[in-house]
C-alpha cells in the first residue's frame, strides 16, 4: 500500500543518466573547461602554407587528401585545400525585413 | 498609461510581420539583435549577414486612432562584412551580435553595432533638401561650358524627396582578443564598454585608437579557465558602475572609481546552489545568457537557460523573484544538450517606463514591473512582477488578425493534454525566440523569431 509517493530522482538527474549512458567517456568535469575552450576557438580554422605546399608537391601525381567527416576540425593530417574552404562573401543581397 | 503596477493586464495584438514567408531561411537573413532607440521612433535590427534595418515609426494618424504608427523601412545598411584573420587564422563573422542607441543629441540617430571583434558607430542622417541652380554646373551633374553662363544666379535649396543615408563615423576595432558579447553605452553618453569572453574595455566615442582595459578574467594558464563573461552592462544612472555576468550564473557589480583594473568586484551575486541536484547540467543551464538594469537601477534581472531572476542589488545573497520560463525543459536536459539547445542564448526585457512619471512619483516605485523572454516554438514569455500573473504568446503569421487579441499558450508538461495545449515533444527546437524588445514609452513589442520580426501592440480603447 503507497502512502507516500515514491522518493522520485529530480529529473536533472535523470537526464544526467541518459546522457551518462549515451556517453560513458564524457568528460568527468561537470560543464568546465571543454565548453568554454570550444566557445574561445569559434571561428579557428588552421592552415600552414607550408604543409600545404610540401603536401601539393608530393603529391603531383596523387588525389589531394580530400576532407574528413569533421570539416571543422582542420588540423593535424588533414591538410585542407581550397575547395575545403567556405566561400566568405559578404551579403551583397539586402535583408528580406526591407523588402 | 503602462507600468503603473497591476491593474489591468496588457492585451496584445499583432500589428505587424517583417521579413521573408519561405521556410528555407537562408544563413544570413537569422536576426541577431534587436532594439528600440531612446525615442522608441526607431527599431534596429541586426542580422547574421551583418546588415542593419531600421524601421521608423509613422507618425500618429488622426483618423485611425485606435492604433498606434506602423514601423515601415527607414534605412538598410552593411555594417560589416567577413573577414580573415591571417595571423591568427581565425574567421570573422559578420553577425551583428549587439546594437546599441546613443540618446538623439541632433537631428541626427547614432548608434552602435558590433561583431565578435569591431564595434563601429554610424550616424544616421536624413537629408531632404538639395541645392540646384549652379551656375557651372546642369542639375544633372554634367558642366556647362563657361562662354554660354551669361547671368550668375544664386543656388538655393528646394525640397526633395527624403533619403536616409547611414555613414561610420568611428571604427573601434583591436581592441578584442576573444568574441563580443556586450556592448553598453555610460549615462555620461561619452563612454562606453564592450565586453568579450575573457575581457571588458572602456572606450570614449570620440577615440578610436585607445581602449582602457578594466576587467580581465584571463588565467595566467589557460588551463584553469573556468568561468568566461557572458554579458555587461553599466548601470543606468550611476556611471562609474557596471555589472557583468558569468557563465557560472554569477554576477559582478564593478566600482571604476576603485581601481583602474576592476578585477575585484565591489559585489558578487550568486544564488547559493543546491548540492542534492546538483548534475552535469547544472553549470550550463545556470550560465546567464543576458543581464539589464531596470530603468531605476535598483534591480537587475538575469536570463539562464530556464529562468529569468530579478536581483535587488542591496542583497547579493540571492535574487528576490524567480520566474520559471519553462521548467518543462528540465527533464528533457539530455537531448537538448545533445542538439545543442542548451546552449541558447535568450535575451529579456523589462516594460518600457514614462520617464516623466517616474520624476513625479514621490515613492519611486519601481516602474520595471514587466519581464519579457523568449522560448521555443516561437512561445514568447511575460511576468509581471506585481499580479504574479504571467502568459505565453506565440509569435506566428496565423495570428495576424489586427486588433485581434493574442490567444495565450500553454504547454503541458505531462499526462493528459488538453485540447489547445501543446506537448513539449511536439515544441519545435528550430523556432526559438532568442531576441525580444519593448518600446520605451509605450506598450509596443518588437519579437524576432529566426528570419521574421513581428511587432505586437496593446489593445486601445
Amino acid at each position: 500500500q503507497d502512502t507516500q509517493k515514491d522518493k522520485a530522482i529530480p529529473p536533472e538527474r535523470a537526464e544526467e543518466a541518459k546522457l551518462k549512458a549515451k556517453y560513458p567517456n564524457l568528460g568527468q568535469k561537470p560543464g568546465g573547461s571543454d565548453f568554454l575552450m570550444k566557445r574561445l576557438q569559434k571561428g579557428q580554422k588552421y592552415f600552414d602554407s607550408g604543409d600545404y605546399n610540401m603536401a601539393k608537391a608530393k603529391m603531383k601525381n596523387k588525389q589531394l587528401p580530400s576532407a574528413g567527416p569533421d570539416k571543422n576540425l582542420v588540423t593535424g593530417d588533414h591538410i585542407p585545400t581550397p575547395q575545403d574552404l567556405p566561400q566568405r562573401k559578404s551579403s551583397l543581397v539586402t535583408s528580406k525585413l526591407a523588402g | 498609461f503602462l507600468g503603473a503596477g497591476g491593474g489591468n493586464d496588457i492585451q496584445w495584438c499583432f500589428s505587424q510581420v517583417k521579413g521573408a514567408v519561405d521556410d528555407d531561411v537562408a544563413e544570413a537573413d537569422i536576426i541577431s539583435t534587436v532594439e528600440f532607440n531612446h525615442s522608441g521612433e526607431l527599431l534596429a535590427t541586426g542580422d547574421k549577414g551583418g546588415r542593419v534595418v531600421i524601421f521608423q515609426q509613422e507618425q500618429e494618424n488622426k483618423t485611425q486612432s485606435h492604433s498606434r504608427g506602423e514601423y515601415n523601412v527607414y534605412s538598410t545598411f552593411q555594417s560589416h562584412e567577413p573577414e580573415f584573420d591571417y595571423l591568427k587564422s581565425l574567421e570573422i563573422e559578420e553577425k551583428i551580435n549587439k546594437i546599441r542607441w546613443l540618446p538623439q543629441k541632433n537631428a541626427a540617430q547614432f548608434l552602435l553595432s558590433t561583431n565578435d571583434k569591431t564595434i563601429k558607430l554610424w550616424k544616421i542622417s536624413e537629408r531632404d533638401k538639395r541645392p540646384e541652380g549652379y551656375n557651372l554646373k546642369e542639375e544633372d551633374g554634367r558642366y556647362r561650358d563657361p562662354t554660354t553662363v551669361t547671368t550668375l544666379r544664386v543656388p538655393v535649396f528646394r525640397p526633395m524627396d527624403l533619403m536616409v543615408e547611414a555613414s561610420p563615423r568611428r571604427i573601434f576595432a583591436n581592441a578584442h582578443t576573444y568574441h563580443i558579447n556586450s556592448i553598453s553605452i555610460n549615462s555620461d553618453y561619452e563612454t562606453y564598454l564592450s565586453a568579450d569572453d575573457l575581457r571588458i574595455n572602456l572606450w570614449h566615442l570620440e577615440i578610436t585608437d585607445r581602449s582602457f582595459n578594466i576587467v580581465d578574467i584571463k588565467p595566467a594558464n589557460m588551463e584553469e579557465l573556468t568561468e568566461v563573461i557572458t554579458a555587461a552592462e553599466f548601470h543606468p544612472n550611476s556611471c562609474s558602475t557596471f555589472v557583468y555576468s558569468s557563465s557560472k550564473g554569477t554576477i559582478r557589480l564593478c566600482d571604476m572609481r576603485a581601481s583602474a583594473l576592476c578585477d575585484r568586484h565591489s559585489k558578487l551575486f550568486e544564488e547559493p546552489e543546491d548540492p542534492s541536484n546538483r548534475s552535469f547540467f547544472s553549470e550550463i543551464i545556470s550560465s546567464i545568457s543576458d543581464v539589464k538594469f531596470s530603468h531605476s537601477g535598483r534591480y537587475m534581472m538575469t536570463r539562464d537557460y530556464l529562468s529569468v531572476k530579478i536581483w535587488d542589488l542591496n542583497m547579493e545573497n540571492r535574487p528576490v523573484e524567480t520566474y520559471q520560463v519553462h521548467e518543462y525543459l528540465r527533464s528533457k536536459l539530455c537531448s537538448l544538450y545533445e542538439n545543442d539547445c542548451i546552449f541558447d542564448k535568450f535575451e529579456c526585457c523589462w516594460n518600457g517606463s514614462d520617464r516623466q512619471v517616474e520624476f513625479l512619483s514621490l515613492c519611486t516605485p519601481d516602474l520595471s514591473n514587466i519581464v519579457m523572454t523568449g522560448s521555443y516554438n516561437n512561445f514568447f514569455r511575460m511576468f509581471d512582477r506585481n499580479t504574479k500573473r504571467d502568459v505565453t504568446l506565440e509569435a506566428s503569421r496565423e495570428n495576424n488578425k489586427p486588433r485581434t487579441v493574442l490567444k495565450p499558450r500553454k504547454v503541458c508538461a505531462s499526462g493528459k493534454r488538453k485540447k489547445d495545449e501543446i506537448s513539449v515533444d511536439s515544441l519545435d527546437f528550430n523556432k526559438k525566440i532568442l531576441h525580444t524588445a519593448w518600446h520605451p514609452k509605450e506598450n509596443i513589442i518588437a519579437v524576432a523569431t529566426t528570419n521574421n520580426l513581428y511587432i505586437f501592440q496593446d489593445k486601445m480603447n
